[in-house]
């Protein structure tokens, strides 16, 4: 039986992926800043970032209305429980843009320096990102047990970048501001990466009723 | 309590409950939830013996109570020490408050005055209505609002100290407020006897019960703890009725 409930789910539902494109925009146009020393990117980060923060009192908003009203059960009640902890992270996702861009802009303006692993890890935090969210659009535990396992490759290569940032900033003085600021990309995108595995983790919960926050190297059993 | 295999019906017709097996556990609130004709009503009247006043209904299986099959006992007994309060309030008509929840006593052949009075203190206290009528015991039981009235048919089952208190959809004629306080006051007397209610309010379930107990077409489909079946049920049938999707 089709409810009418199942239509404010599926709003729901929508609005967080439509949310969450955004946030995946974000920081690509953020990213672009810092790898192509483009600073025109900057502002359309900025007004998305405006359009994310509605969202997320948005989503809260409808989330709670729906459990004022409805008194939802099982897996109406886990769905729109997840929907409003991916809501948190993608605006936290949306800050982490923000502060890479605005980094970057600064960077534009400053002599080129070694980026490290940024390149690789942006593809693998704006991978799991993307990830995360299919694997919420479409109930799809497996994807999301694979967006949690590529977490670890994120935080190896943060620390890889961060090693190797400290040796030029311990060789050139000079290089101490950019090498600080590249950490502090580096930090941003594995904070995004961190935000998509908690993605992955609410829609496990989402679909299987199974709460492996915190419980490292239980996935599989997930 | 425990429930073996039992079947029952009414005369001439299919059976309604096709082997019910149950463990109720003692000291916990179960709810009995399920659609229209699922037989939760059957299965609570069953319970006490309450479905055989029924002419033509049937009853067998097993109601293991006390190690003994309650469908063997003397149905008088039985319901000394599982009490029942229906859907609507029902005091005795022509009986004083007091008289009410003393009722059960005397039949039982009470006649002490001061243990009477004690017992309806005591009873009236546990059904959390003694502050309301403390200065009225000797007004007519009908005389009180709904809720107050099902509180009254609450602490006359108390009052003969039933082991379990059987609730048939207690609060489908309350309104919100007196449903308030008849849950508050199952969460309090749950501490010293075992309660099984029969509900339509998926949310009263919720809210009152430790276990629930999911019926359709006659058959158990799930059993469980109550915050496990509201939040991750099962059985997808389960799912798909306290969602709301069928019923």
């Amino acid at each position: 039986m089709k409810r009418h409930f199942d239509g404010d789910l599926e709003d729901l539902r929508g609005r967080l992926l439509r949310m969450g494109s955004l946030c995946e925009e974000m920081v690509h146009y953020a990213v672009k800043v810092v790898v192509e020393r483009d600073e025109s990117y900057v502002g359309d980060v900025q007004a998305w970032e405006r359009q994310v923060n509605a969202m997320h009192v948005e989503i809260d908003d409808v989330a709670l209305r729906l459990i004022a009203l409805h008194q939802p059960a099982a897996g109406d009640l886990r769905l729109i429980a997840a929907a409003i902890k991916i809501n948190s992270d993608l605006e936290r996702v949306g800050d982490q843009a923000v502060n890479i861009a605005e980094t970057g802009v600064y960077l534009c303006k400053e002599p080129k320096i070694k980026l490290g692993d940024i390149p690789r890890m942006v593809e693998v935090a704006a991978g799991m990102l993307k990830d995360s969210l299919d694997a919420f659009a479409r109930g799809d535990v497996a994807l999301a047990r694979d967006v949690i396992k590529r977490d670890d490759e994120e935080d190896r290569l943060k620390s890889q970048t961060f090693n190797e940032l400290v040796h030029l900033m311990q060789r050139d003085a000079s290089a101490i501001q950019r090498g600080m600021d590249i950490i502090l990309i580096a930090r941003n995108l594995e904070r995004i990466a961190d935000h998509a595995t908690n993605v992955a983790e609410d829609v496990i919960f989402m679909v299987l009723g199974k709460d492996i926050r915190h419980t490292a190297g239980e996935i599989e059993a997930a | 309590m425990a429930v073996r295999g039992l079947r029952a019906g009414y005369a001439g017709g299919a059976p309604v409950l096709k082997g019910v097996n149950l463990d109720i556990r003692e000291k916990t609130v179960t709810a009995i939830i399920g659609p229209s004709g699922c037989g939760k009503s059957t299965l609570i009247r069953c319970l006490n013996r309450m479905h055989e006043a029924i002419p033509g209904a049937t009853a067998d299986g097993e109601i293991l109570f006390g190690g003994r099959n309650a469908l063997e006992l003397d149905p008088v007994v039985l319901r000394r020490a599982v009490g029942m309060v229906f859907q609507r309030p029902n005091p005795f008509p022509t009986m004083s408050i007091a008289q009410n929840v003393a009722a059960g006593l005397v039949l039982n052949g009470v006649h002490d005055r001061s243990v009477l009075a004690e017992a309806v203190e005591k009873s009236l206290r546990r059904a959390a209505l003694w502050d309301e009528v403390k200065d009225k015991l000797d007004a007519p039981g009908v005389g009180l609002s709904g809720g107050q009235q099902q509180r009254l048919c609450i602490a006359r089952a108390l009052a003969v100290e039933p082991a379990v208190l059987l609730l048939d959809e207690p609060c489908s004629a309350l309104d919100p407020i007196a449903t308030g306080r008849i849950e508050e006051l199952l969460l309090e007397i749950k501490e010293t006897l075992t309660v099984v209610i029969v509900t339509h309010n998926m949310q009263q379930a919720a809210r009152v019960s430790e276990y629930t107990v999911f019926m359709l077409m006659g058959e158990m489909v799930e059993y469980g703890l109550t915050r496990q079946m509201f939040t991750k049920p099962v059985d997808k049938r389960t799912e798909d009725y306290i969602t709301g999707r069928f019923g």
